[in-house]
C-alpha cells in the first residue's frame, strides 16, 4: 500500500515538475539522517525478500534478487555507512534505482516522501559531517525545519567504493 | 522529405541487405548455359529496387553502381546478350560493392575504395557494351554510334556545382564549356569533341546530376554549333496545356509553370518508378515535336525525323526507353516492351508481399521470454499453494489450475521457439564462399548442404558464421586436392564438401565433411616438433589431429591470403567452446576428413544439476559433470595439510569444497559426509564437495553482468521455480581455482 501511494505521488509530482525549474527528490532515512535522491533515478520501491547471497562479497552487498526476470544486486546502505539498525523484516524497504543503465536495489531504514526543491533551497555541502564523501553529495536541501543530504546517487552507485560496477570492482 | 530521414534510412538499409542477399542467391543458382528469364528478371528487380531507394535517399554512389548493373541486366533479360560466367562474377562483385557502400552509409567509416568501384563499373560497362554494338536491337542504340562532336546543353540553377558533371562528361571526349545566365537559371553549353559515346550513354552518365529532360544533346558537327543553341528559340505560346512544359521556352512564366507541374512527380516517380519519367519524356516529345518544325536541326534527345512528329503529339503512353529513339519505325517496339514490363511488375509485387515473417527487435523477444518465465513461476507458485487445498472441495479450481499449467507450458515453448532460427541463415553464405575460393584456387568443388532447416538459438546462429566459414575455407584450401591430383588418385574430379546439420539429444551437431586428402599425420607431427610442442610419434591419431587446434599452428607451406597464417583453428575451437560446444575431428588419409561441431540448442537454456550447500542452491552445467559419488573416508588424502585429493578408481583427483570456497557455514565439512561431484573441463578434473544433490533441471541462463559484475567461479544466474535466484557455477573457474 505504501508503495503504491509513493509511486502515485511520484507520478503526479513529475508531471508537476515538468513545468517548473524545481527538482524532485525522494527522501529516505538512514539512522538519524535524512537523505534525498533524484526522483528520476528511482524505478520502484519494494520489500526485502528472497535475496540470494553471493560468496566473498563485501558485507554490504547482500546478494541478488529476481526482479521480474531481471537479476538485480542489492546493497544495504545501513551496513555500508554504519547507520541504523540492520534488521530485515516486512518493514525493510528496498529502493530500486535505475542508474547508469543498470538496475540496483538499495536497502534503507525507511522512505519518507517526495519533495521538490528549487535552487535556492539547496546549499553547498559542508566538507564534513556526513559519512559520505563530498564527491557523492549534491548539497544540502533545506525544507522548513528539515535538512536533507542530497546524494548524487548515480555517481555513488558506480563508484569503486560500492563495488557494483565491473571496471572499478577489481 | 527531410522529416526524420533516419527512420526511413534504416528501412532502406534493411531492404538493400535483403535485395542483395536475394540477388546473390539468384545469381549463384543461375545456370549460365541456359539462364531462366524469370531469375534474371528477379535479379533486375532487386537491382532496380536498390537503385530506386538509393536515389530517393540520395546515396548517389549506390545509384551509380546499380545503374550500370541494371543496364547490363536489362540487356540480358531482353535476351540481347548471352549470359557468361564473367558477368555473374561481375554482378557478384558489384553486389559486394553495394553491400560495402550500404555499410558505409549505415555505419559511417571509411569510404569504399573508388578504384574498386570504378574497376567493377568498367567491367560491367564493357560487358554490356561489348556485344552492344553487335546486337541488332536498334532501340538500344540511338543513331550516333560513331565518334562525333556533340553539343550538350542544359539548365541548372546558377549556384549549382556542376564540376562533377564535367568530370563525368570529360571521360567521353574533349570537353569545352561556356554558360549563359538567364532568369536565375544558368544555361550550360558544352561542346564535347570526339565523343565516342551514344547520346543515351551521355544522358545516363549525367542523369544523376541533371534531369534528363533538361539536357539536350545534339550530334552536330562543329560548324553547326550555333544551331544547336536553337532550342531557346522563341516559340509560340501554345494553346494546348501540354505546351506549358516547353521549358526550352525563354518565357519565364512558362518556366515556372513547368517547375510547379513537375514537382509532384519528382517527389516519388523520378527516382522510384520509371513511369512518371516516361510521362515526362512523352510530354517532352510533344513539345519537341512542335519545335522540330522550327528547328529543323533536331536534337538527339528527341525525334530526328519529321515523320515521327506527326504521330507523336497525341501519344502520351509511358515509354521508358523510347524517348531516345531516333527513328520513328523503331519507336513501335520500345512502347510495346515497356508496357509488358509494367504489367509484369504489377503481377510480381503481390507475390513478394506474401512474406509471412515480421521483423522484431531481439530485445522485445527477450523481454517476452522473461515475462513468460515470470508467468511460469507464478503458475508454479499457485500449483504449490493448491496442493494444500482439499481436492473434493476445490476440484473445479484445481482443474483450472492444471489447465493453466498446460497453457503456460505451451506458451513458454512457443515463445522460446521465437528465438530459434534455421541454420540456413549461416549456411546460405557458403555457396558464395565455395564458389569464390574454388575458382581462385582453380579447384572444382561442389557444396552440399543437408539439414539446413535445423533450428537453433539466434545468438548461436550468428556466432557460428565465423568458425564455420573458417572450417570451410580450410576444407577448400587444405582438404580438397587439385583436379588433376584427384583424377590421378582415382577420385572424381570435383570434390565435395558436405555441411550436415542435425539434432542429437539436446544438441545440434554440424558436420563439415570433405572428400579430400584428409589430415596428414606426419606433416602435423613434423610441424608440431618444429614448433617445439610436446609430441611423440606414438600419439593416437585423434591426439595428433587435436594439435591443429593449437594457436599458431599451420601445415601450409606457404602463407597465402586463403590460409597458412595459423590463426584460425584455435580461434574456431575457442569460439565453439565459448558457445558451450565442442569440436571433434575425424580424418582418414586419402578419403577425407570430418569436423564435427556439437552445440547446445540454445544459449539461453542450460541442462543443469542443482546442488545445495547449507540450503543454498547452485547449478552445475550437466554436460560438465562426469559422475557423482559418496567417497569413503580412506579415499581422501590430504596433501601437506593444504589441499586434498580423492582417489577414484585409482586416479587421484583434487578436491574442492564448495562451502570453503564460498565461505558458507554448513554442517557437512567432511567429504565422506557429503557428495562429491566430479567435474571435467579442458581435460582437467576436480571433485567438488557439496552437501547434497537436489535434482536435474533445465534452467534459463541470466547474466549477472547486466546489472552487476562478473564473480569468480560463477558463470551466471538463473531463476528457480519458486522465484528465487540460484547461481550457476563456472566449472572452468573452479578447476583453475584448484590449481
Amino acid at each position: 500500500m505504501q508503495e503504491n501511494e509513493t509511486e502515485k505521488e511520484a507520478g503526479s509530482f513529475i508531471a508537476e515538475m515538468s513545468s517548473s525549474d524545481d527538482n524532485g527528490y525522494l527522501t529516505f532515512t538512514l539512522g538519524d539522517e535524512e537523505y534525498g535522491i533524484d526522483i528520476l533515478t528511482v524505478q520502484e520501491i519494494r520489500g526485502y525478500d528472497a535475496v540470494t547471497t553471493i560468496a566473498n562479497m563485501p558485507d554490504f552487498i547482500k546478494g541478488v534478487i529476481n526482479l521480474r526476470g531481471i537479476i538485480v544486486p542489492i546493497v544495504d546502505m545501513r551496513i555500508k555507512f554504519s547507520l541504523g539498525d540492520v534488521t530485515y523484516d516486512e518493514m525493510t524497504v528496498v529502493i530500486i534505482l535505475n542508474v547508469a543503465d543498470r538496475v540496483v536495489g538499495m536497502v534503507v531504514d525507511g522512505v519518507s516522501d517526495v519533495i521538490s526543491l528549487n535552487e535556492s533551497q539547496i546549499k553547498e555541502a559542508p566538507e564534513f559531517g556526513s559519512v559520505l564523501d563530498t564527491q557523492y553529495l549534491k548539497g544540502l536541501g533545506v525544507v522548513d525545519e528539515r535538512m536533507l543530504i542530497l546524494i548524487d546517487i548515480e555517481n555513488l552507485m558506480t563508484s569503486k567504493e560500492m563495488a557494483l560496477v565491473e571496471t572499478l570492482a577489481e | 522529405m527531410s522529416i526524420d530521414m533516419q527512420q526511413f534510412n534504416a528501412v532502406f538499409f534493411e531492404e538493400v541487405a535483403e535485395h542483395l542477399a536475394n540477388m546473390e542467391s539468384l545469381l549463384l543458382d543461375i545456370d549460365v548455359a541456359s539462364p531462366n528469364i524469370d531469375d534474371l528478371n528477379a535479379v533486375f528487380r532487386a537491382a532496380h529496387s536498390i537503385k530506386g531507394g538509393a536515389g530517393i535517399f540520395g546515396f548517389d554512389d549506390m545509384t551509380e553502381v546499380t545503374h550500370i548493373l541494371e543496364t547490363l541486366l536489362d540487356r540480358l533479360r531482353k535476351e540481347e546478350l548471352t549470359l557468361t560466367s564473367e558477368m555473374i562474377d561481375a554482378f557478384l562483385q558489384a553486389g559486394d560493392i553495394l553491400a560495402e557502400q550500404k555499410e558505409v552509409h549505415q555505419e559511417g567509416g571509411e569510404l569504399v575504395d573508388e578504384d574498386k568501384i570504378k574497376s567493377v563499373c568498367r567491367l560491367l560497362e564493357t560487358l554490356s557494351s561489348d556485344d552492344g554494338e553487335k546486337a541488332e536491337e536498334p532501340n538500344e542504340i540511338p543513331q550516333n554510334v560513331v565518334k562525333k562532336d556533340k553539343s550538350i546543353s542544359f539548365l541548372a540553377p546558377v549556384d549549382d556545382d556542376i564540376t562533377s558533371l564535367f568530370e563525368e562528361l570529360s571521360q567521353f571526349g574533349q570537353l569545352t564549356s561556356h554558360s549563359e545566365v538567364t532568369d536565375n537559371m544558368k544555361i550550360w553549353l558544352l561542346q564535347l569533341n570526339d565523343c565516342s559515346a551514344t547520346d543515351e550513354e551521355l544522358i545516363d552518365s549525367i542523369s544523376f546530376l541533371a534531369e534528363p529532360d533538361s539536357i539536350k544533346i545534339d550530334g552536330v558537327s562543329r560548324g553547326d554549333q550555333a544551331e544547336s543553341f536553337g532550342f531557346f528559340d522563341e516559340q509560340e505560346e501554345g494553346d494546348s496545356s501540354e505546351e506549358n512544359f516547353g521549358f526550352f521556352d525563354d518565357d519565364k512564366e512558362s518556366q515556372e509553370v513547368i517547375e510547379k507541374k513537375e514537382e509532384p512527380q519528382e517527389s516519388f516517380g523520378f527516382f522510384e518508378d520509371e513511369s512518371p519519367k516516361e510521362k515526362k519524356a512523352a510530354e517532352s516529345k510533344q513539345i519537341a515535336s512542335k519545335e522540330v518544325v522550327e528547328t529543323e536541326q533536331g536534337f538527339g534527345l528527341f525525334e530526328d525525323e519529321k515523320s515521327a512528329v506527326k504521330e507523336k503529339p497525341s501519344d502520351i503512353d509511358p515509354r521508358p526507353y523510347g524517348f531516345l529513339d531516333g527513328r520513328e519505325e523503331e519507336n513501335v517496339k520500345p512502347t510495346a516492351k515497356p508496357k509488358k514490363e509494367v504489367v509484369k511488375r504489377t503481377t510480381n509485387k503481390p507475390a513478394s508481399t506474401g512474406e509471412t515473417s515480421i521483423r522484431v527487435n531481439t530485445e522485445k523477444v527477450d523481454q517476452l521470454i522473461n515475462q513468460v518465465g515470470e508467468l511460469v513461476i507464478t503458475q508454479a507458485m499457485l500449483m504449490q499453494i493448491s496442493t494444500e487445498l482439499d481436492v473434493s472441495e476445490h476440484d473445479v479450481l484445481l482443474n483450472r489450475l492444471t489447465q493453466l499449467e498446460r497453457n503456460t507450458r505451451d506458451l513458454q515453448e512457443s515463445v522460446m521457439s521465437i528465438r530459434m532460427m534455421p541454420i540456413s541463415f549461416v549456411f546460405g553464405r557458403f555457396p558464395r564462399v565455395v564458389r569464390d575460393l574454388s575458382s581462385k584456387l582453380k579447384k572444382k568443388i561442389e557444396l552440399r548442404m543437408v539439414g539446413d532447416e535445423t533450428e537453433l538459438d539466434k545468438g548461436l546462429v550468428e556466432q557460428l558464421a565465423d568458425p564455420l566459414t573458417h572450417l570451410i575455407r580450410n576444407s577448400i584450401d587444405h582438404g580438397i586436392e587439385m583436379p588433376e591430383h584427384r583424377i590421378a588418385n582415382g577420385k572424381p574430379e570435383t570434390g565435395t564438401i558436405t555441411l550436415f546439420a542435425f539434432y542429437e539429444g539436446g544438441n545440434v551437431v554440424i558436420n563439415i565433411t570433405d572428400d579430400g586428402a584428409g589430415l596428414n599425420r606426419e606433416k602435423i607431427l613434423d610441424k608440431a616438433k618444429e614448433r617445439g610442442l610436446d609430441v611423440s610419434d606414438s600419439m593416437s591419431d585423434n591426439d595428433v589431429y587435436q594439435l591443429i587446434f593449437s594457436a599458431g599452428f599451420s601445415t601450409a607451406d606457404q602463407v597465402t591470403d586463403v590460409s597458412g597464417r595459423g590463426v584460425g583453428m584455435d580461434v574456431v575451437k575457442r569460439n565453439i567452446h565459448g558457445m558451450g560446444g565442442q569440436v571433434d575431428i575425424h580424418s582418414e588419409a586419402g578419403i577425407g576428413s570430418t569436423i564435427s561441431i556439437r552445440l547446445p540448442l540454445t544459449l539461453a537454456i542450460l541442462d543443469g544439476m542443482s546442488i545445495s550447500v547449507a540450503g543454498q542452491i547452485f547449478i552445475i552445467p550437466l554436460t560438465l559433470i562426469s559422475e557423482s559419488l559418496q567417497p569413503l573416508a580412506e579415499d581422501i588424502k590430504s596433501i601437506n595439510g593444504k589441499g586434498a585429493v580423492v582417489k577414484v578408481r585409482g586416479e587421484y583427483i583434487p578436491l574442492v569444497a564448495l562451502h570453503k570456497l564460498f565461505n558458507i557455514d554448513t554442517e557437512i565439512t567432511q567429504a565422506s559426509d557429503g557428495i562429491l561431484v566430479l567435474l571435467e573441463s579442458n581435460n582437467k578434473k576436480i571433485a567438488l564437495l557439496v552437501d547434497q544433490l537436489e535434482g536435474q533441471q533445465q534452467v534459463v541462463l541470466k547474466s549477472l553482468e547486466t546489472n552487476f559484475h562478473a564473480i569468480p567461479c560463477i558463470s551466471g544466474a538463473t531463476i528457480m521455480g519458486d522465484g528465487t535466484v540460484a547461481l550457476i557455477l563456472d566449472v572452468a573457474g573452479l578447476i583453475s581455482e584448484s590449481d
